[in-house]
């Protein structure tokens, strides 16, 4: 794994969004990978920018929104920097995308069997008939039942649940090697969600398929991801495969997220404890403060946390952090490994 | 007064509410979603009761209905002894004081064009409790309650956050010191971090006011956490019932165990034992005969499909609607 090259590598990436306030910095200079089979886990809370990270690597971010700075490598090939026609042909066919709001997402006008047979249409030269078959077998694969019917159906003669199967049937028709999920689940019910994200893991393994999965929900993460990226404020402030991420957090920020949700069957006797919540709230984009983000809500803050910007340093075995915790600041805004 | 005598601040009986499906050119009735249909709730003074249950159960709706924010069909809610259904509009009106609710949508719940200070303050214009200088003294004090700094007050919603705005919702709903307060989701459109901070506050101020609170939410985690006792809605209907912890260690209705099974856990390591569920929720205009959830139900008897199940209690309280647990239960109601 590790002398293979990345399917995916972004490479500080920025995006800028310039609004009547003033300039913000929705994503602040971040770089991670998505290796080849694995699902990357992005988490964190609304407005740390990890949406616009996804449009990102599609360049749908429209003005306001520009990517100020950065790479974005699939399989070698700068993103950034291809045409308009070269980025349209990675769309869909070698990088697809899967929102929250499924029924939103879908045309109501046209029935799921047109819209899926349309994705299909624009990357491959096929008939219409062979592509409303093709159409059929795939609402089959995502499990919808009775699919020769349900291909005629439009989206609001659907649940939630299943229009999100159509969405993972369309992302799926020009067989993609990377599936990004952006909050595929938050829109379902429970029971629902489970489903989903089972169907999810499922046609990963069967089509060999690398996966950014986007959520909020660390339940999600932990259940789906193999390496997760934990986003803050526009940056990511740690990295790390699922298991130790959640065994031993290392940024204050992953700390405090993981301690402030409330566990199932975590109740002791009859008593209700206060939650360990993170005090304070999310900085506003437009009034950045110097330093670390995390700083005017962090518990551990030190001097050097409000002067100097830590960067995203390796720690021991594949772990990231950013944090002068773990990377105590030498000289002059420079910080190196311990 | 039925409602002293137990120390029960709420009764809720066979409360139903029916929505008329129109069609046609005249508008012709041809048909009722039913939305609640026959809920029985009571909630002790001073407790927490989570209601709990996936979008379209009908948690809402009870929640408005108790309120009547939207009149029943059918049903009885005594509230503090007397009977809410049978109060006048103005009656009701008076009444309001002692219930609150606090909504889901911190941004759409509060009035975009009025300042904080008279969100806050207006219930206190409404019941003539107080005005002018002694009104901002009191919506000060509300809002260093909820910890929000005083100087909020002459400021508009849009310049707070998700997380300050719920406190506003709160603070506006404390104004008038209500016995209930039904919480209709109120965590749920915020992030973790914040999440955690409102569930506290709520916590504090329960206590500081001596309150009772419906929870209704979908987000069984902090429903436990939050709950005395938790009461689980399935199309319309109240399946289980029980103590909280009784609930999350030992569910009896089958829907409850596929339910919990289905919550992710915030640990990678741990196993996965989820129990599936056949298809969608079924149409509340055409709720299946028998028990509602024996076409979803892993384990469903023939019984289940021609026979109502009744909510009985399995001891200390446990109550659940299903043949299973209670092979009696299929008598009709007394």
């Amino acid at each position: 794994m590790e002398t293979q090259a990345p399917l995916l590598e972004v490479d500080n990436l920025r995006v800028e969004f310039n609004t009547l306030e003033g300039r913000i910095r929705a994503v602040d200079g971040i770089s991670f990978n998505v290796q080849e089979g694995e699902t990357l886990g992005l988490v964190g809370e609304s407005g740390c920018g990890k949406s616009i990270t996804a449009m990102s690597i599609l360049r749908l971010i429209t003005p306001p929104g520009r990517i100020a700075a950065g790479r974005i490598l699939y399989r070698g090939r700068d993103l950034l920097t291809v045409s308009e026609p070269e980025i349209r042909k990675v769309r869909g066919k070698e990088i697809a995308l899967i929102f929250q709001e499924p029924v939103a997402a879908l045309n109501p006008v046209y029935t799921v069997g047109n819209q899926i047979a349309e994705a299909i249409r624009v990357h491959n030269k096929v008939s219409k008939k062979d592509a409303l078959i093709e159409a059929v077998r795939l609402l089959r694969l995502v499990q919808i039942p009775d699919p020769e019917r349900r291909v005629r159906d439009y989206p609001h003669q659907m649940s939630g649940g299943m229009c999100q199967r159509v969405m993972i049937a369309m992302s799926l028709s020009c067989k993609p090697s990377l599936l990004m999920a952006d909050e595929p689940t938050t829109a379902l019910d429970v029971t629902i969600q489970a489903e989903i994200l089972d169907l999810l893991k499922r046609l990963k393994d069967e089509f060999r398929l690398s996966m950014l999965l986007i959520s909020h929900n660390l339940g999600v993460i932990a259940g789906s991801a193999d390496r997760v990226a934990v986003m803050y404020a526009g940056r990511i402030v740690e990295e790390a495969p699922v298991r130790e991420i959640f065994a031993s957090p290392k940024h204050p920020y992953t700390i405090g997220l993981l301690r402030s949700v409330p566990r199932l069957g975590g109740r002791d006797r009859g008593v209700r404890r206060r939650l360990p919540a993170i005090p304070g709230n999310v900085p506003d984009p437009l009034s950045r403060e110097p330093g670390c983000p995390f700083a005017p809500r962090c518990t551990e803050v030190m001097q050097v946390c409000r002067r100097e910007e830590p960067q995203l340093l390796p720690l021991e075995g594949e772990r990231k952090v950013s944090c002068f915790l773990h990377h105590p600041a030498v000289g002059e805004g420079k910080a190196v490994a311990r | 007064m039925i409602g002293q005598e137990n120390g029960n601040l709420l009764e809720v009986r066979g409360l139903k509410k029916y929505f008329p499906i129109r069609r046609g050119v005249f508008s012709r009735v041809s048909g009722h979603v039913r939305a609640v249909d026959g809920v029985d709730l009571a909630l002790r003074r001073g407790e927490t009761l989570g209601l709990v249950g996936e979008s379209g159960s009908g948690k809402t709706t009870t929640g408005r209905c108790i309120l009547r924010l939207l009149e029943p069909t059918e049903g009885s809610v005594v509230f503090d002894g007397v009977n809410l259904l049978g109060l006048s509009p103005k009656e009701m009106r008076k009444m309001r004081r002692e219930l609150q609710v606090i909504f889901q949508d911190p941004y759409s719940s509060l009035n975009p064009r009025m300042r904080v200070g008279s969100i806050v303050g207006e219930p206190l214009i409404i019941h003539k409790i107080a005005k002018g200088s002694e009104r901002e003294h009191r919506v000060a004090d509300l809002l260093c309650k909820v910890g929000l700094d005083p100087s909020a007050m002459k400021r508009y919603p849009h310049e707070f956050s998700g997380g300050q705005r719920q406190r506003i919702g709160i603070a506006r709903a404390l104004a008038l010191r209500p016995k209930l307060i039904i919480c209709d989701e109120p965590v749920s459109a915020l992030d973790v971090s914040v999440q955690a901070q409102v569930v506290n506050l709520l916590m504090d101020l329960q206590e500081e006011f001596s309150l009772t609170y419906l929870f209704i939410a979908h987000d069984l985690s902090v429903v436990e956490h939050i709950s005395d006792r938790v009461a689980v809605m399935y199309l319309g209907k109240i399946v289980e019932v029980a103590e909280a912890e009784v609930l999350y260690r030992n569910p009896q209705h089958p829907y409850t165990k596929a339910l919990l099974s289905a919550v992710p856990v915030p640990d990678p390591t741990a196993k996965s034992e989820r129990i599936a569920l056949k298809g969608d929720l079924p149409s509340p205009a055409a709720p299946p005969p028998g028990c509602a959830f024996h076409p979803r139900c892993p384990v469903a008897v023939e019984v289940c499909s021609r026979v109502v199940p009744r909510l009985l209690d399995s001891g200390g309280g446990h109550l659940a609607s299903c043949h299973l647990v209670h092979p009696d239960s299929s008598g009709a109601p007394p």
